[in-house]
């Protein structure tokens, strides 16, 4: 118990409560792009707080900087012009909706701090380009830590907790977080890069349970090199393809993870892995529902299925819907709000 | 379905899935290998590693690990001349090793 203690303490970290800047994914909106409108309408409207969506900043270009497209001092130009118009609005508290955005919002900060000399530097870069200045934030945080901080409010206003509403039985969900949430700074992570809270926190909160399987710290596969170039990204599913055999003996009915790319794989390698092999890893020779924590938020606290984007998995989620009882309606699956069918797409099944 | 690449199979040698008859069926064998303490003076020796990449130690690890698929091929570059056996400290008998590894997986299934 005093092990299980000091883990909790030493990574504790602090999560702002309110007045956030948000910094948008370039790639979620494109994946799963209920999810971040989902985050901003749970943020606003069932929690009450204040959160500034601004059209005028960038892509972090962290996957240019990961992939050597991108130089460092060019992202730190670019991070800080991010933290230039956090400070125009008058905020503090940096959200950042992607985890490869966080990894690099966190190692340009510590940089700076490390390196006061780089720091006014790069002051110096994005006043010549810009004519802007910046504050650093009070507090960074990711998109999914603030879901993980309130996980108890939105307990309270629950309609469809994780419980299967025919059995009765708590539903078994394994998370994986995104290796730049917590991996790189252990210490910036809700529980660290071994024992993550983060998505575990919010699955118990919310009535199900968790599964601690042995590849559960493994990488998704997302890697950027591993998939940039298509004859690489073999070593890409063959990563996804470690984890679900990891998971496939403890039958999990649905996979949470808190990173665009862990999201995004974890689903699609699913129906590639299929199509390879012929072979599926959910119970009873099924596919397993992939879900990003917004999408998680939105459904235990009754949103509409579609309005949150899960007609865009490539993995079914309706029979994950029959479980906890959302009801939904197949016919407007894939159609706007002002009824004009958007494409149409069989998803691959999961019992 | 040709996505223009595939999966690659992983490296861990899993305890659960270890193969050990061919290394059961050798040792059943040929008891002086009991005794090798993987000093690599055959590889040194070995006449056929002087001009392949065949490396008597791998072989034995191979062996060791239940990498069948591996030991196949490895095994293969043998040309079973002996020399191994003339500066081997312990006096394994490294010949009859190679043999009775060829003799295990011709007969490999029939083993299990």
């Amino acid at each position: 118990m005093n092990t299980t203690y000091k883990v909790s303490k030493d990574y504790h970290k602090e999560i702002a409560e309110d007045n956030f800047y948000y910094a948008r994914s370039c790639i979620r909106q494109n994946f799963f792009p209920g999810s971040e409108v989902a985050f901003l309408n749970i943020l606003r409207e069932n929690l009450g707080k204040t959160i500034h969506d601004d059209p005028h900043h960038t892509t972090c270009t962290g996957i240019g900087y990961h992939s050597d497209v991108v130089p460092f001092d060019t992202i730190q130009t670019v991070v800080a012009r991010q933290f230039a118009l956090m400070t125009e609005n008058g905020i503090k508290n940096f959200v950042a909706s992607c985890v490869t955005s966080f990894g690099m919002y966190i190692e340009i900060t510590e940089t700076w701090k490390h390196y006061p000399q780089q720091l006014e530097k790069i002051r110096t870069f994005l006043k010549k380009a810009t004519g802007r200045e910046f504050e650093l934030p009070e507090n960074i945080a990711h998109t999914s830590d603030i879901i993980y901080n309130n996980r108890m409010l939105i307990a309270g206003q629950m309609k469809f907790p994780l419980v299967n509403v025919k059995t009765g039985e708590k539903l078994k969900i394994v998370d994986h977080i995104g290796c730049h949430y917590a991996k790189m700074f252990p210490e910036k992570g809700e529980g660290g890069a071994e024992f993550t809270q983060v998505l575990q926190g919010m699955i118990r909160a919310w009535g199900g349970q968790t599964v601690d399987y042995p590849e559960r710290r493994h990488c998704c596969g997302f890697g950027f090199r591993q998939y940039l170039v298509q004859a690489n990204r073999g070593y890409s599913v063959s990563n996804s393809k470690k984890k679900f055999e990891s998971m496939q003996p403890y039958e999990p009915e649905a996979i949470l993870t808190n990173c665009p790319g862990c999201a995004m794989f974890l689903d699609r390698w699913q129906y590639v892995m299929y199509e390879m092999q012929g072979v599926k890893y959910g119970k009873d020779d099924s596919f397993i529902p992939v879900f990003t924590y917004e999408e998680l938020a939105g459904l235990v606290l009754g949103y509409d299925p579609w309005d949150l984007g899960l007609q865009m998995h490539q993995i079914d989620v309706r029979p994950f819907l029959d479980k906890i009882g959302v009801k939904y309606d197949s016919e407007k699956m894939y159609k706007t709000k002002t009824g004009r069918q958007i494409g149409s797409y069989t998803p691959k099944q999961c019992k | 379905m040709d996505f223009g690449f595939s999966t690659i199979d992983t490296r861990v040698i899993e305890i659960d899935k270890f193969d050990t008859t061919i290394l059961k069926y050798v040792l059943q064998h040929e008891k002086s290998m009991l005794v090798c303490m993987s000093c690599g003076g055959c590889t040194a020796t070995c006449s056929a590693g002087n001009l392949t990449d065949f490396n008597v130690r791998r072989m034995q690890m191979m062996l060791r690990r239940g990498e069948v698929k591996n030991l196949q091929t490895e095994i293969d570059k043998c040309m079973l001349c002996g020399k191994c056996m003339l500066v081997c400290p312990r006096g394994v008998n490294l010949r009859n090793v190679a043999m009775l590894i060829k003799k295990a997986l011709v007969n490999h299934k029939d083993l299990k």
